[in-house]
């Protein structure tokens, strides 16, 4: 019952939104996150959306493991 | 998907395991706390990918795992009253009671229905005026938000007969109770969800107070690699403290909104853990502006035991004192259809994810 996944909003009615996740459409309460704009990506649990998911912070994860790599690399 | 292949890109869980191996000096153990780490770990056979000299044990983080039995009991009893409904999440339904659980009352006509979110339950209530809605409320920070939202949304509505059985849960206490409990840990894999809605900065008293690192993680292989290469790091350099790996979803301070609506409906408690009892202040109780939804107010007093099965070892292994091969019931009378034990019950407990992944250790 604790999983929350990556959800795209599609459409937003009021506070409930439809949300996509891997190819199937979920309900979403907006209650608990601020400007959800159709579009974003937010955590889903329970029915919630818990949280938006930054792109920039994903990317930047994934920039900061490939620059460790190369500094690593560099020391014998 | 987005967010979800970069973070299974095998050529970057390779480069993380390469470096992982090159910085190991030691042995270490982590324990990853949430039922999540734990499935997503298993999942992607994390274990496989890391040196031998990395230990990895499960924690108490799965809701349905360390719901006691009393709750159960008090679920069934509300089952049984006159013209009601429970609404609960479905792992709850397996899991076994004293004497019974929902499932068996389910079969014997007692109306036990499923839902995704406790908004489902209301909306039960909603269209079932002449009947009783009980939704059983369980699950960590991660979840208590939305049983507020919806809380809230029966106070605006005037409803009469939604009901909320309680048993929402706090994190960091239960992580307190397991370092003073001596369990050996070098580091916790902290749940990254939770901290989604709480931040990181309610880990702080870990490193702080006793100088046990932390990261906050995401559920993915590259997020689970870099965590605990993250962890092997504040080891190696004595420098505990809290790094947020998660940074995707996860702040310092969490989300604000979340917390407000967290706060104004519930205030802290003690709570009963299965396999620890009593942790202070690790529940939520609805304050008493919403008593009124409290399902405890009626149904008679249901008093009984908490005590497990003698031969399930459910409370070692929340406590990650032992692993689930270690349980003479594992896999032979303890099976996820028939479970003995609550750890069995749901796709985030230890016994269930060891016994699907069949590992043998
Ligand atoms: S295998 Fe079953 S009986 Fe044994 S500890 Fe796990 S849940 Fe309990």
């Amino acid at each position: 019952m604790c999983l929350s996944i990556p959800a795209r909003i599609m459409s937003i009615n009021d506070n409930m939104a439809e949300v996509s996740a891997g190819g199937s459409i979920f309900k979403a309460g907006l209650h608990l996150i601020e400007d959800a704009k159709p579009g974003d990506y937010i955590l889903l649990h329970a029915g919630f959306a818990i949280q938006k998911i930054s792109e920039a912070e994903a990317t930047e994860t994934l920039k900061i493991i490939e620059e460790m790599n190369n500094a690593m690399k560099d020391t014998p | 998907m987005k967010y979800i292949d970069e973070y299974r890109d095998k050529e970057v869980i390779s480069k993380l395991a390469d470096m992982i191996s090159r910085s190991v000096r030691k042995n270490y153990t982590f324990m990853e706390v949430c039922g999540g780490h734990t499935n997503a770990i298993h999942r992607f056979g994390i274990a496989s990918l890391i040196p031998e000299c990395i230990r990895l044990v499960s924690g108490p983080g799965c809701p349905v795992c360390v719901t006691g039995k009393s709750f159960i009991d008090k679920a069934i009893a509300c089952s049984k009253l006159e013209n009601s409904i429970i609404a609960t999440f479905g792992d709850l339904i397996r899991v076994p009671g004293s004497a019974s659980s929902m499932e068996k009352e389910r079969s014997l006509g007692a109306d036990i229905r499923i839902v995704f979110s406790a908004l489902e339950a209301l909306e039960i209530a909603r269209l079932n005026p002449e009947k009783k809605i009980i939704f059983l409320g369980i699950g960590f920070e991660t979840t208590a938000p939305g049983t507020a939202v919806t809380v809230k949304q029966a106070e605006i509505a005037g409803m009469q007969n939604f009901f909320i059985l309680n048993a929402h849960k706090v994190m960091p206490p239960a992580m307190e109770a397991i370092i003073k409990d001596g369990v050996n840990i070098d580091g916790f894999i902290c749940p990254g969800h939770v901290a989604a809605i709480t931040g990181s900065a309610i880990f702080n008293f870990i490193p702080e107070r006793y100088r046990l690192g932390c990261t906050v993680t995401g559920f993915e292989p590259v997020d689970l690699m870099q965590s605990i290469l993250m962890l092997i790091r504040q080891n190696n350099d004595n420098a505990p403290k809290v790094e947020i790996q998660y940074n995707r979803a996860v702040t310092e301070m969490g989300n604000a909104l979340a917390q407000k609506n967290l706060s104004e409906v519930f205030e802290p408690c003690n709570a009963y853990w299965r396999g620890f009892g009593i942790i202070p202040v690790s529940g939520l109780k609805l304050r008493m502006k919403y008593e009124k939804f409290d399902a405890e107010n009626i149904i008679s007093s249901v008093v009984t035991d908490d005590e497990d099965d003698p031969s399930c070892i459910c409370g070692e292994i929340l406590r990650g004192v032992k692993s689930p091969s270690a349980c003479p019931l594992f896999g032979t009378l303890c099976v996820p259809e028939n479970p003995t034990g609550a750890c069995m019950v749901s796709n985030e407990g230890t016994c269930n994810t060891w016994f699907r992944y069949m590992i043998n250790g």
